[in-house]
């Protein structure tokens, strides 16, 4: 893929004022997923093929429409990170064999959920960074199973109550760390994003436009349905995830990793959670002090663990 | 042309170089492997101008295939047993992406229990998947019908994918004469590529395999995949006209073997079936009508011709190389609904034979042919059999007193 060059979003008002995803997708109000695909989808432009694994983001395309201008393609839940292999492998077949002009290339995004980036498809990934594969994935973590109603998944945090954890005291195990997990491929980049943020989002996609090789991003995806708010609550939960410290927003690049916007002063994690039906057992019928301070605990070693660095 | 001793997985391999496919998406397997390692061997000394990657699966390797070939490229891989189902939920899926290329699958014995040798248990799980079938008997065979399947496959009223079957170890590991065409000539048999609507690129939209709501349009997709593998058939005797036009060999999609007179019959599918024809010969010899079918094309099925071709001969014996649990042989089922209701139609006896490799031999042919006879009289067939005799019995319970007794000496320590 020839690179382009980059646009500039240094203030909120260099962000684009109209979306270029058509409207009316099946998605439901306040997908904190769909807004992440917004900002990319505005800054990347029509030039795309989406390459999508099972999940929410398959409903966008039901035949017969689309709100694409560019390609599309779903191939299961395991395997897109291979799908955008073929495609990008043909497109430089056919760019090399004089059969399309630069100009028609196209730039290739995976979109996939977290129970595929986490789990099913983490072998398609690992091994599309192994082959450097030069693409962009992008992994809406909504932190569970959300198209077959929120059972929990890899990437569901501590704690939370699911379909398949409805426990008293929710899930038991902890979110894996996915973002370590590729940054150990060395791709060429990787980092955490969230839609709350658009500025910083806006750089990163930004930034990735003029690089080459895999390009990894996960949002999390704050999601009204699965995690059990109100739909308006989205921009503030997904704020109140960076401001508690809860999802660092970080990247890493040539080796290294460098956290994009560090809470000055980090907000307690109660206000994260208890906006959340999902953690409301942790405030009701009385407030679980040992569960919350666990949780509290954890994002406070995450960052004296960066502070220390 | 140019006349070399390749080995069934080698002629397989120049099939594809001789189709000029652009892209080879691979993944090792025994008995599979050594096609993909001569055509990584070709790529990388330049000898083919194409593009081999590794995947981490077959799964993977399958979505890429498809996917390579959704975006304009002509695509081959191939792959066998394990891998095949490995990748089965993409054999269903690209099928209905309506993407044709080619992919070969060299027949091994699923697991469990674990084996290399050859059993046709894995393809036919490909059976209902909308994949085009072409199953070979002979080296020359295979190197053409991988020509023949990307001709079919791209069609403009199929447009399907396509899988060339071939029998492990028996034809992937024997050598035989081929005769191999020169680039040219192949080239203007199998054509470019067309992509027809199926390209990604930039000016021009394109959603691909996308979701549906309701049976309605489900339906719909469904049964056009399925008229587009039914119309393979007359496509199928269009290109093989052709085909032997050019290169002067024919390949009915149904080999006769003596059938012009032929009272019993064999039908099996693969390289087995040369042993059968081995046996038709000897059986000939000691005064029988006795005629063999193979089926070349198995997807779609050539159900009429079948029936045409067995109408008013006494009866016949479907050789299964593989095993429907709870059915028995797939090939037998089929052909009796090939048969049902029509008139002056023969016996129809169900044998399993040659699982995991096992050898079928002469012998067993002879006494097949008896069976049918004793059939044909009493006016009614035997049940289903596996072919297995008692001396295979006797070393089977052998090993299972040695299993019996290591496992007792385990209790006792
Ligand atoms: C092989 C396979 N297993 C299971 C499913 C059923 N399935 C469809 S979407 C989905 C959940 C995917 O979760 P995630 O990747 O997090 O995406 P989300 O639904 O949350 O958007 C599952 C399990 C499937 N489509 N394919
Ligand atoms: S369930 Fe969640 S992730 Fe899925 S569409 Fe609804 S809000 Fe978005
Ligand atoms: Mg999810």
């Amino acid at each position: 893929m020839s690179k382009q060059s980059p646009l500039h979003f240094h203030r909120m008002k260099d962000m684009p004022s109209t979306h270029l995803l058509g409207t009316g997708t099946p998605t439901c109000a306040g997908c904190g997923g769909l807004e992440t695909l917004h900002t990319m989808y505005d800054i990347l432009g029509k030039k795309t093929v989406f390459v999508n694994a099972a999940g929410c983001m398959t409903l966008l395309s039901v035949y017969p429409f689309t709100p694409f201008h560019g390609g599309w393609l779903y191939t299961s839940m395991a395997s897109a990170p291979a799908g955008a292999q073929g495609v990008r492998d043909a497109l430089d077949i056919l760019l090399q064999k004089k059969k399309l002009s630069a100009d028609e290339d196209v730039e290739v995004v995976v979109i996939t959920g977290d129970g595929t980036a986490y789990g099913m498809g983490m072998s398609a990934t690992s091994g599309a960074m192994d082959r450097n594969l030069d693409f962009i994935y992008l992994c809406y973590d909504n932190e569970g199973y959300g198209n077959t109603g929120q059972q929990y998944s890899p990437a569901t945090p501590h704690a939370a109550r699911t379909s398949t954890s409805r426990g008293s005291h929710g899930y038991p195990g902890y979110k894996k760390d996915l973002f370590a997990i590729w940054a150990a491929h060395n791709p060429a980049y990787v980092a955490t994003v969230i839609a709350a943020e658009p500025l910083d989002l806006a750089k990163k996609i930004e930034k990735i436009q003029t690089m080459s090789g895999p390009r990894m991003l996960i949002s999390l995806a704050p999601c009204p349905t699965g995690w059990d708010y109100d739909p308006q609550l989205s921009v503030e939960i997904g704020r109140l995830a960076v401001q508690t410290g809860v999802w660092p927003l970080k990247e890493y690049c040539d080796g290294e990793v460098r956290h994009t916007k560090v809470p000055k002063q980090r907000k307690p994690v109660d206000e994260y959670l208890q906006l959340q039906g999902r953690f409301r057992h942790l405030f009701e019928p009385e407030r679980d002090v040992e569960g919350i301070a666990e949780i509290q605990a954890r994002v406070d070693a995450y960052w004296e663990r960066v502070e220390s660095e | 042309m140019t006349r070399k001793l390749l080995t069934g997985n080698s002629a397989a391999a120049w099939g594809a170089r001789l189709a000029r496919v652009d892209y080879i998406p691979a993944f090792p397997i025994t008995p599979q492997t050594e096609i993909i390692e001569d055509l990584a061997a070709w790529t990388d000394r330049g000898e083919m101008d194409a593009r081999l990657v590794t995947l981490e699966s077959e799964h993977s390797m399958i979505t890429a295939a498809g996917a390579a070939a959704s975006s304009g490229v002509r695509a081959f891989t191939a792959t066998s047993s394990q891998g095949l189902l490995y990748g089965m939920e993409m054999v269903y899926t690209v099928a209905g992406w309506r993407t044709p290329f080619v992919m070969v699958n060299v027949s091994r014995g699923l697991a469990s229990p674990i084996t290399l040798e050859s059993d046709h248990n894995d393809i036919m799980a490909a059976r209902d998947s909308g994949f085009l079938q072409i199953h070979c008997a002979t080296c020359q065979e295979i190197a053409d019908g991988v020509l023949i399947a990307y001709r079919l496959a791209e069609h403009p009223d199929v447009r399907m994918p396509a899988i060339v079957n071939l029998d492990g170890f028996y034809l992937s590991f024997t050598r035989e004469p081929v005769d191999l065409a020169e680039v040219s000539q192949a080239s203007a048999f199998v054509g470019e590529y067309d992509p027809e609507n199926l390209q990604f690129k930039g000016n021009s939209p394109l959603s691909q395999a996308m979701a549906v709501l309701g049976g309605g349009p489900y339906s719909y997709f469904r049964y056009e995949a399925h008229l587009a593998v039914q119309r393979a058939l007359s496509v199928y005797d269009e290109i093989i006209d052709e085909f032997e036009d050019r290169f002067g060999r024919r390949y009915d999609m149904i080999d006769s073997y003596q059938m012009q007179d032929a009272e019993y019959v064999f039908v099996m599918l693969g390289s087995f079936s040369t042993k059968a024809r081995d046996a038709v010969d000897s059986l000939r010899d000691a005064g029988w009508k006795a005629g063999l079918l193979r089926p070349r094309l198995f997807r779609p099925f050539p159900q009429q011709q079948l029936g045409q071709l067995l109408q008013g001969r006494r009866a016949v014996a479907v050789i299964d190389q593989n095993i429907s649990m709870g059915m028995g042989g797939v090939l037998h089922s089929e052909l009796a609904t090939a048969l049902y209701g029509a008139s002056d139609a023969p016996l129809l006896a169900s044998y399993i034979g040659g699982l995991g490799g096992r050898d079928i031999s002469q012998q067993e042919f002879f006494a097949i042919a008896d069976e049918l006879r004793q059939a044909d009289e009493r006016g009614e067939v035997a049940a289903p059999r596996l072919l297995y005799t008692e001396h295979e019995l006797t070393e089977m319970r052998k090993l299972q007193a040695i299993a019996q007794a290591e496992h007792a000496e385990i209790q006792q320590n």
